[in-house]
């Protein structure tokens, strides 16, 4: 579509109008733009059509049997293993995308609101942690929740428990745990840029006809500020789907995630159609759930009164 | 009811809570320099006193040497390309207005908003696919669709309210493109193109799956990282590692961060000036 988009603008008819197009801003601005798209339809819209399609083939040891088929997408949806690791992975996104914006919205209006005129300072040392090494970030948490880690040891040494606690590593709250700090920035940035465009005279005015604080973030700020709240939820959930360190890392045997089972496809198992199928299945499964977390979302919103 | 609440408004809630979320935040990134200079084999407390013995440990690992050199060769080749990939969109994007602009922002956009693993997937697929051997150049390829749109972004920020006039005025006083751009243009964006090369380099550096799936026998950093973490006994030695990166990380974002911002200075200097 975007290819069509772009061919049928270049077709100009007569010479002279060819001419003065190409001196257009339209022709300038496209082939400054060009580059840059047609890295990203070779390495990025190309490879996706590409495991679209195997997702419909089938795997004969060393061959691909191009006949369209259903049977990846049947196993991938009926197969008790994959719909559990669906399943947890949707379940583990959603929570972590909700805790993340529910965490970070007050972090948010606190910079917007009070933040002075160090905003922009505040706004960097938010996204330093989450620059930095994701593995590393990760491994962190390990030694922070493992059995031996800093906060079994550091809570024995201070004389809260006698003996390690078991379940802080190695399940889906740990998970959980390590991806809310990872995403933390993520969620805070587009929540903040929407507050900044949020109108303060609107809140006075609520204020001055009589709404109490609260009141009048619920009806003005909170409203106003959905866009954010919106892009900040798709930012951490549609990508968390998919994480593949955390689970290892951390997750243990009750915290495996769908990337594990994709990657093994691409590895040992060596079943790309079928690692095809379970990657696009992701997909489709976390955008729905998506479009139905903001759904409801706005429709919750506009309930306000 | 107003009781909770005038008392709320006497305890500062949410400096307080924004301070616990700062704690969050760092508490984990601060503990691995502080076990790296433990001196015992294991993450626990107490501490069992100071040493830089695993720092020492990492001078002779030939392995790990190999690896930095490949990150670096990585790094350098993913932010010159993603930069200049980056420096293309945004100035079509902030000096032009076209049809299909959004589409292909969109599109180049993208990689912000999918799984990781499943760019790296259709990626092996396609590369394999082609008969290419897997080795640095393509993580180099591979890392570029990811740093673009964060290049992009920082890029669109500094070439925002570029003053075209200040352009045209070279153009009307006699100077051809290439000087127009070396004198006039360059000088303004500047800033804001090495904030992209630095930012990108920290992005390539630390960037983990997709180097893990397009390395073949070449390991980069965090992938060296990664095949240490199932002995324990690397762990400090990893930890040590970890720190140097951490630092080497937080400099170069910090360096990115100063000069975007004097390129933001400079560009609403220009737009002042009458």
């Amino acid at each position: 579509m975007t290819a069509a988009a772009l061919e049928t603008t270049a077709e100009t008819p007569s010479p002279s109008r060819r001419r003065a197009w190409m001196r257009s801003d339209e022709a300038r601005g496209l082939a400054m733009i060009s580059p840059t798209f047609l890295y990203a339809l070779a390495l990025l819209f190309l490879p996706v059509l590409i495991v679209i399609a195997y997702s419909f083939w089938t795997q004969n040891y060393l061959d691909i049997d191009r006949t369209f088929t259903l049977e990846n997408y049947r196993q991938a949806l009926t197969e008790p293993i994959y719909r559990d690791l669906f399943i947890r992975s949707l379940w583990i996104s959603l929570t972590v995308s909700v805790v993340t914006v529910v965490f970070s919205y007050p972090v948010a209006w606190f910079i917007s609101f009070h933040g002075g005129v160090h905003k922009n300072l505040w706004l960097f040392l938010i996204t330093v942690p989450c620059w930095t090494s994701y593995l590393l970030r990760v491994l962190s948490w390990k030694v922070i929740l493992g059995y031996g880690g800093v906060m079994n040891t550091g809570l024995i040494s201070m004389g809260l428990i006698d003996k390690p606690v078991t379940s802080l590593l190695y399940n889906s709250n740990a998970v959980v745990i390590t991806l809310v700090h990872s995403w933390a920035a993520f969620a805070i940035l587009p929540i903040y840029v929407s507050l900044q465009k949020v109108d303060r005279t609107l809140i006075e005015a609520a204020r001055d006809l009589g709404d109490s604080r609260i009141k009048a973030f619920f009806r003005i700020t909170l409203p106003l500020s959905l866009p954010g709240v919106i892009s900040a939820f798709l930012i951490v959930m549609i990508p968390t789907v998919g994480d593949y360190v955390t689970p290892r890392l951390v997750g243990g045997k009750d915290g495996v995630m769908i990337a594990t089972a994709i990657q093994a496809q691409f590895g040992k198992a060596a079943n790309w159609p079928l690692g095809a199928a379970l990657s696009v299945t992701t997909m489709v499964l976390v955008s729905l759930s998506a479009a139905a977390v903001v759904f409801a979302l706005k429709f919750t919103i506009r309930r306000i009164k | 009811m107003s009781v909770l609440l005038r008392r709320l408004r006497v305890i500062p809630v949410l400096p307080v809570y924004v301070a616990v979320y700062f704690l969050f935040l760092y508490l984990p990134i601060l503990l691995l320099p502080i076990f790296s200079f433990n001196n015992a084999a294991t993450t626990t407390f107490p501490l069992a006193g100071f040493t830089t013995k695993w720092y020492a440990s990492l001078a002779g690992n030939s392995v790990m040497l190999n690896a930095a050199w490949n990150s670096l060769i990585v790094g350098i080749s993913v932010s010159l390309l993603s930069t200049v990939l980056g420096i293309c969109a945004a100035r079509a994007i902030t000096r032009y207005r076209f049809r299909g602009q959004r589409t292909a922002a969109g599109l180049i956009m993208a990689p912000l908003f999918l799984p990781e693993i499943i760019v790296a997937v259709s990626l092996l697929m396609i590369v394999l696919a082609m008969g290419v051997e897997l080795s640095l150049v393509t993580v180099i390829l591979g890392q570029t669709v990811f740093c673009v749109p964060y290049a992009m972004s920082v890029l669109v920020s500094g070439f925002e309210g570029f003053d075209r006039s200040l352009e045209e005025a070279s153009y009307d006083l006699g100077e051809t493109a290439i000087g127009t751009f070396r004198r006039v243009t360059l000088p303004v964006v500047a800033p804001a193109i090495v904030s992209s090369l630095l930012v990108t380099f920290t992005i390539s550096l630390d960037e983990f799956i997709l180097a893990f799936f397009l390395s073949g026998t070449e390991p980069t950093l965090p992938v060296y990282i990664w095949g240490q973490l199932r002995f324990a006994a690397k762990l400090p030695g990893v930890l040590a590692l970890g720190t140097i990166m951490l630092v080497a990380s937080i400099l170069m974002l910090t360096l990115a961060e100063i000069l975007r911002r004097r390129a933001e200075r400079r560009t609403q200097l220009a737009h002042a000036l009458p």
